[in-house]
């Protein structure tokens, strides 16, 4: 829909619908979500909390929560992924598609050698013996740049640092040679050192391997390291999507312009004794059972008009292969 | 602090854990040598009080109680062992697949699980004697039956949480289908609790032995039970004490050493304060 179509296309969505149940009846997670990923592209999911970014990823897995319902469809190189078996699923998960979740802490088992952890898929989808299995892991580790391969192997995961854990997390999986790597928030628990370090190393792996990323954050400044082509969302809807360098420059949607207007600026101007106050946008993110009829973003947004209320807001062309959901884009002059 | 320093510290736990490995020795000493045999009857000297030459004394047919105690241990420990090794196998096995699967099957488990519960385990425990005869073999299966939803409720409950922790949803990304994640990541995760329990039940086990060879439908004559020496000391109970003396206090020691050693094993198998940085 909003993203270009490609026929080698590896990933494709189309009007991906996921409901959860919720205390107050069902609510829409995820609501007429879809793109599709090429071999080797990278792309960039970005919102805040809620908005329905790691859920994306959970219904790519076939990990949603028990209860969730899902409608549309998931192609994986021609596979349809939603509905299903279990068994298929296993086949793919660790195998050709590969995640790397938020918190390097409680990702790796407390109970089980790095070794033995980051060993376990090459054991289970591609048969290696205990020792071939090792040998391999070893290089997986020399891969992430783990300074010492064969101590790593044999320490536990309380034994390592946050940084050390995410590098073995991407060794983990990393290990089947993936067609599809899902980095769910990778940076967000380590510090700014170690964030630029292992976005880097992500960047540069996706680049050795030739295969798609699919990198879910709300942090603005590392997609830009990493993505080639963002889309924004917001209460389980893209509402804008393009080229990376298109969408921070042109900043189309309301939302987009506010999430970049509230980044944190460093005080300039001292001297003259005033800090900028942080901005903000109003309010916060509806509960799913109360997501605003129309554009989801109505109830916040600065710009809204009656049109906004009562129907979904259409695709809108702000630029080549960029797209906003925003009634008010279609105004001449709207945009600054 | 390493754990076995925190185990010297714990005043319960080696309070409790000296208990059971005097009962243990005792049993263990009672394959290779007893004061006297316990099939030996010494009428003239019947009801004897502790001398030299029965360190315990004697019981109404002139046998050596400290005879029939020590291989009394040896029945009791067999059948804390078989009974929490049938609750465990079953009861473990039970909770996995219920936490694994959900929905329809863990219903059901749980449901199997209330309604063994239901029956007062002593009741079913006679029943089952009158049905099948009495002897140790079936007390022991018994009592190994009402184990069973007894591990199969503590292992789901554990399991659940278990399954609900990030490491768990990892594996699940790397295509781990739900028997390996059971195997390899849940069981170990919820083993401390499992050994509390077994502990405990190991406990329960031997008074549940005690009580039913108490009522005649344990341990059968001639092998030496705890409980059917407190049945036959009723009846001489004025005229010698210490007839229900020595197998009760056995029998309370030897659960009061479990016990210890249970809620020691819990207060040091307990994550939060093994966190050591």
């Amino acid at each position: 829909m909003l993203a270009r179509r490609c026929d080698q296309a590896m990933l494709e969505i189309t009007n991906l619908r996921v409901t959860l149940p919720t205390v107050r009846g069902p609510g829409a997670a995820l609501r007429d979500v879809g793109f599709s990923l090429a071999p080797g592209r990278t792309l960039g999911l970005i919102g805040e909390s809620g908005s329905g970014k790691s859920m994306l990823a959970l219904a790519l897995m076939g990990l949603l929560p028990t209860g969730a319902r899902t409608s549309g469809s998931i192609r994986f190189k021609g596979q349809e992924l939603l509905g299903a078996r279990e068994a298929d699923l296993c086949r793919l998960r660790g195998n050709r598609i590969g995640m790397v979740f938020q918190e390097p802490m409680t990702t790796l088992n407390p109970l089980h050698r790095v070794g033995d952890q980051v060993a376990e898929p090459l054991r289970l989808h591609q048969g290696m013996t205990q020792s071939a299995a090792r040998a391999h892991a070893s290089r997986l580790l020399d891969r992430v740049r783990l300074p010492d391969a064969a101590g790593t192997l044999r320490a536990y995961p309380h034994q390592l640092s946050g940084g050390q854990r995410q590098r073995v997390t991407i060794a983990m999986a990393l290990a089947c040679a993936p067609d599809l790597l899902i980095a769910d928030e990778p940076t967000t628990a380590l510090d700014v050192t170690t964030q630029r370090e292992i976005l880097a190393l992500i960047k540069d792996l996706v680049r050795e391997t030739g295969m798609a990323l699919l990198m879910i954050s709300h942090d603005l400044d590392a997609m830009s390291r990493v993505a080639e082509h963002v889309m924004v969302m917001y209460g389980g809807t893209v509402v804008e999507s393009g080229p990376l360098a298109s969408v921070f420059a042109r900043l189309a949607h309301p939302y987009t312009r506010g999430l970049f207007a509230a980044r944190p600026r460093w005080p300039h101007d001292r001297l003259g004794g005033r800090r900028q106050p942080l901005q903000t946008i109003p309010g916060r993110v509806p509960e799913l059972a109360d997501m605003p009829a129309g554009c989801p973003f109505s109830n916040r947004c600065a710009w809204t008009i009656q049109a906004c209320l009562s129907q979904a807001p259409p695709v809108v062309d702000v630029g080549p292969a960029h797209g906003a959901r925003c009634v008010r884009l279609t105004e001449p002059g709207f945009l600054r | 602090m390493s754990a076995l320093a925190r185990a010297r510290r714990h005043p319960g736990f080696l309070a409790g854990a000296l208990l059971v490995a005097c009962l243990i020795g005792v049993a263990a000493l009672s394959f290779v040598w007893t004061p006297y045999p316990t099939s030996e009857m010494d009428i003239p000297h019947k009801l004897a009080a502790a001398s030299a030459a029965h360190w315990l004394g004697t019981d109404s047919l002139g046998r050596d109680i400290a005879s029939l105690l020590i291989v009394g241990a040896r029945n009791s420990i067999a059948v804390g062992i078989i009974a929490v090794g049938i609750g465990v196998s079953f009861g473990v096995g039970l909770g996995l697949l219920a936490a694994a699967r959900r929905g329809a099957v863990e219903e059901l488990i749980m449901r199997l699980s209330d309604f063994t519960f239901a029956f007062p385990a002593l009741l079913s425990a006679i029943m089952l004697t009158a049905v099948y005869g009495p002897g140790l073999a079936i007390s022991i299966v018994a009592i190994g039956i009402f184990n069973v939803p007894v591990f199969a409720r503590i292992t789901r409950a554990a399991a659940l949480g278990v399954w609900s922790r990030e490491y768990v949803l990892a594996a699940r990304a790397c295509g781990q289908g739900a028997w390996s994640i059971s195997w390899h990541h849940v069981l170990p995760n919820i083993l401390p609790v499992l050994i509390v329990q077994a502990t405990i039940q190991f406990a329960v086990a031997i008074l549940a032995e005690a009580a039913l060879s108490y009522l005649g439908l344990g341990t059968q004559p001639p092998q030496p039970s705890w409980g059917r020496m407190l049945n036959e000391a009723q009846q001489m109970l004025f005229q010698a004490p210490w007839l229900a003396i020595y197998p009760g206090v056995a029998i309370a020691l030897a659960v009061l050493g479990l016990n210890l050693m249970g809620d020691g094993l819990r207060d040091l198998l307990d994550p939060r304060l093994s966190r050591q940085r």
